[in-house]
């Protein structure tokens, strides 16, 4: 088990306050100043070599990302920083922790990575139904202004630099780094196509990098304790700490931040108190979000929770956010309400998400019931692949891969319920 | 996508609204927000300008707040945007509210985490009280609407009431929560179970417990 020592979120609980004060008394803003005078192009190479893959899902390399960015920005043309705090993704709730109760690691971290990529400010876009957070985060910036943290001479760096914070309204594309561009700046948030890439025209058609909040919070702490330190923890292609949340059915859901690799087993015993009813009880898991696909019990008990290990058992690590269903489940209504949430927040700009996520769902809730057909299985599953990979973002895919993980790994359960029902004969007439 | 309820511009909205302005104190609170923004792009400032409206309308008529065409007019004009432009962003995000709605908005969570962990019961505790999704109580005290994730989800079941949480809910404490808010009480927000200070396990946290009494350094550990 990860030491206390070298967890970087200390007070994830909250038991402490998050103000400035008490966050200092932990470390954070500890000689800012001094972390910033290494240099803009050897804090990105010191990130690149603590192994950080960005912590909103995708898992792209952080440092690799912020060195996308124009070395010389122009005057009338200044970069950007965009922290992804829209954190809606079903299972995720490890940002929310983060933003109430150590927002100040985050707006160090925002500092620290704005002046690597020369930004000239960062927008932090959290959630609108994050309330109290925002009033949290809110106000931890203001005390950070009122510090001489930020603005002009930012810590006494040399280096201007704002944080603003940008409300959302309720919707889960903004997620998404060009629909939330588009949010931004006062729009519907529909993604863009790209290219062009955010780091070339980005908000208000300015360079523009997108980060998460966790990926964006941990960078003050490894480069204090440097990148050897970070990328001793987990494999190859998967190191660091990882803040994991466990929702569903164990016997004590949580977030708790653990070493990148730590196996499913040992994080829900450690943690979760187990399985509620014992490990024979465990039906599947989605490991990483709705998004994923899910896993069967036999193959998720001993992966590795990282990148590449879930990606070995057809899924995938996303935002580490881990759904367990014991055998009470109704395996097949779990994936359908995850439908219903994509048909529900598919923003409407590509015709195989806005028509395919509704009919996908439809065709869900009967297979639910058993009121179908048996060949009705290939069909959804035909259809699932031509939404996925035919729109402009992910939201498609995203819906179209937890009812593919579903057919293949519960087709027997679901051709079970059509037989109960006696759909299969009545349909085939 | 959502269903989009039917936006009510009857005259009588229009009578009602039509004169909507700032209050002293959200013209104060609308140019701090426009000045987050680079000069010309006081667009951006659209999203927390409806919010901030909503709240104003939500406090002229005791409710969580909703937005009449009119004041979304208002809006689109401080921002000297076209109206259709601020329209379309307000019926695009959910937490606009295009109707009217109660005192106080019963926002339950039925996505697959919380459906784990008991949504159900939580929905049937607002049904018990007479709340139909979709609708506003008789008396005008909660109107009920099932909602896609919160981002709490490990201490689902969860409910929002306006600005508020409520999580590891069941039936009973929903109930509770319920009343005392039909009382005119304030509940206590967060996690329901007695043995839970915010997302840490039940019962006490496995890891970092020097920081449960004192805001520990651990940095004299490194």
């Amino acid at each position: 088990m990860l030491a206390d020592k070298d967890r970087i979120f200390t007070n994830l609980y909250g038991f402490q306050p998050w103000n400035l004060k008490s966050a200092q008394a932990r470390g954070d803003w500890d000689n800012t100043k001094d972390l910033m005078k290494r240099g803009q192009d050897a804090i990105i190479e010191e990130i690149k070599a603590s192994g950080l893959r960005g912590r909103g899902g995708a898992g792209f390399p952080t440092g690799l990302k912020w060195s996308f960015m124009p070395k010389e920005p122009r005057a009338d043309r200044p970069s950007f920083l965009v922290i992804n705090a829209d954190e809606s993704e079903p299972g995720s709730c490890k940002d929310r922790e983060i933003i109430r109760h150590d927002p100040h690691k985050l707006i160090e971290g925002a500092l620290i990575a704005g002046f690597a990529m020369r930004a000239r400010a960062a927008y932090i876009y959290i959630r609108g139904e994050f309330i109290r957070e925002a009033e949290t985060l809110f106000a931890a910036v203001q005390e950070a202004y009122d510090a001489g943290l930020l603005g002009k001479n930012a810590a006494k760096s040399g280096y201007d630099f704002d944080v603003f914070v940008h409300r959302g309204a309720g919707a889960y594309i903004c997620g998404e780094e060009t629909a939330m561009i588009e949010s931004l700046e006062g729009k519907k948030g529909q993604p863009r196509l790209k290219p062009p890439f955010p780091a070339g025209a980005g908000l208000y058609g300015c360079p523009t990098t997108v980060n998460n909040v966790e990926s964006i919070a941990v960078v003050p702490t490894i480069l204090r304790r440097g990148a050897p330190w970070f990328s001793s923890f987990g494999r190859e292609n998967n190191k660091g700490t990882k803040l994991f949340q466990i929702s569903g059915h164990v016997e004590r859901p949580c977030v708790v931040e653990e070493e990148m690799g730590i196996t499913f087993r040992e994080l829900i015993d450690k943690h979760c108190g187990g399985i509620r009813g014992g490990w024979d009880n465990l039906l599947a898991v989605i490991p990483g979000g709705s998004s994923v696909p899910l896993v069967p019990a036999a193959e998720i008990m001993d992966a590795p929770m990282d990148f590449d290990g879930l990606k070995a058992v057809g899924s995938g690590l996303g935002t580490a956010a881990a759904i367990v269903m014991d055998k009470s489940t109704d395996v097949v209504q779990a994936i359908s309400r995850i439908s219903y949430f994509y048909k529900h927040e598919s923003c409407g700009q590509c015709t195989p998400c806005r028509e395919g996520t509704g009919w996908m769902w439809r065709v869900m809730e009967r297979l639910r019931t058993g009121d179908a057909d048996i060949s009705e299985i290939d069909t959804l599953f035909d259809v699932t692949k031509q939404v996925e990979g035919h729109t402009i973002c992910a939201l498609g895919d995203a819906a179209a891969w937890p009812i593919q993980g579903l057919i293949k790994h519960f087709r027997p359960e679901i051709e079970r319920r059509i037989r109960e029902n006696g759909g299969a004969l009545e349909a085939g007439e | 996508m959502a269903d989009a309820p039917q936006i009510p511009d009857e005259a009588e909205t229009r009578a009602r609204w039509g004169a909507f302005a700032w209050t002293a104190e959200s013209a104060e609170k609308a140019k701090a927000i426009v000045a987050r923004y680079p000069a010309g792009r006081q667009r951006s400032a659209v999203m927390p300008l409806l919010d901030l409206a909503q709240r104003q309308v939500g406090a002229e008529t005791q409710t969580q707040g909703w937005l009449p065409v009119p004041v979304i007019e208002f809006v689109a004009g401080q921002l000297d945007m076209p109206f259709i432009r601020a329209y379309e962003v307000a019926t695009f995000y959910t937490m606009y509210n295009l109707v009217p709605v109660g005192r106080y908005h019963v926002q339950v969570c039925g996505t697959t985490p919380c459906l784990l962990r008991g949504s159900d019961d939580v929905m049937a505790a607002c049904k018990n009280r007479g709340m139909v999704k979709g609708k506003t109580t008789p008396d005008g005290l909660f109107t009920l609407t099932e909602v896609e994730c919160m981002g709490t989800c490990t201490n689902a079941p969860m409910v929002q009431i306006n600005d508020d949480n409520y999580e590891d809910l069941d039936y009973d404490s929903t109930v509770r929560i319920l009343d005392a808010l039909a009382a005119g009480e304030q509940p206590k927000t967060g996690p329901q179970t007695p043995k839970r200070h915010t997302s840490e396990p039940e019962g006490g946290p496995t890891t970092l417990k020097e920081m449960v009494q004192a805001n520990h350094d651990y940095r004299k550990d490194w």
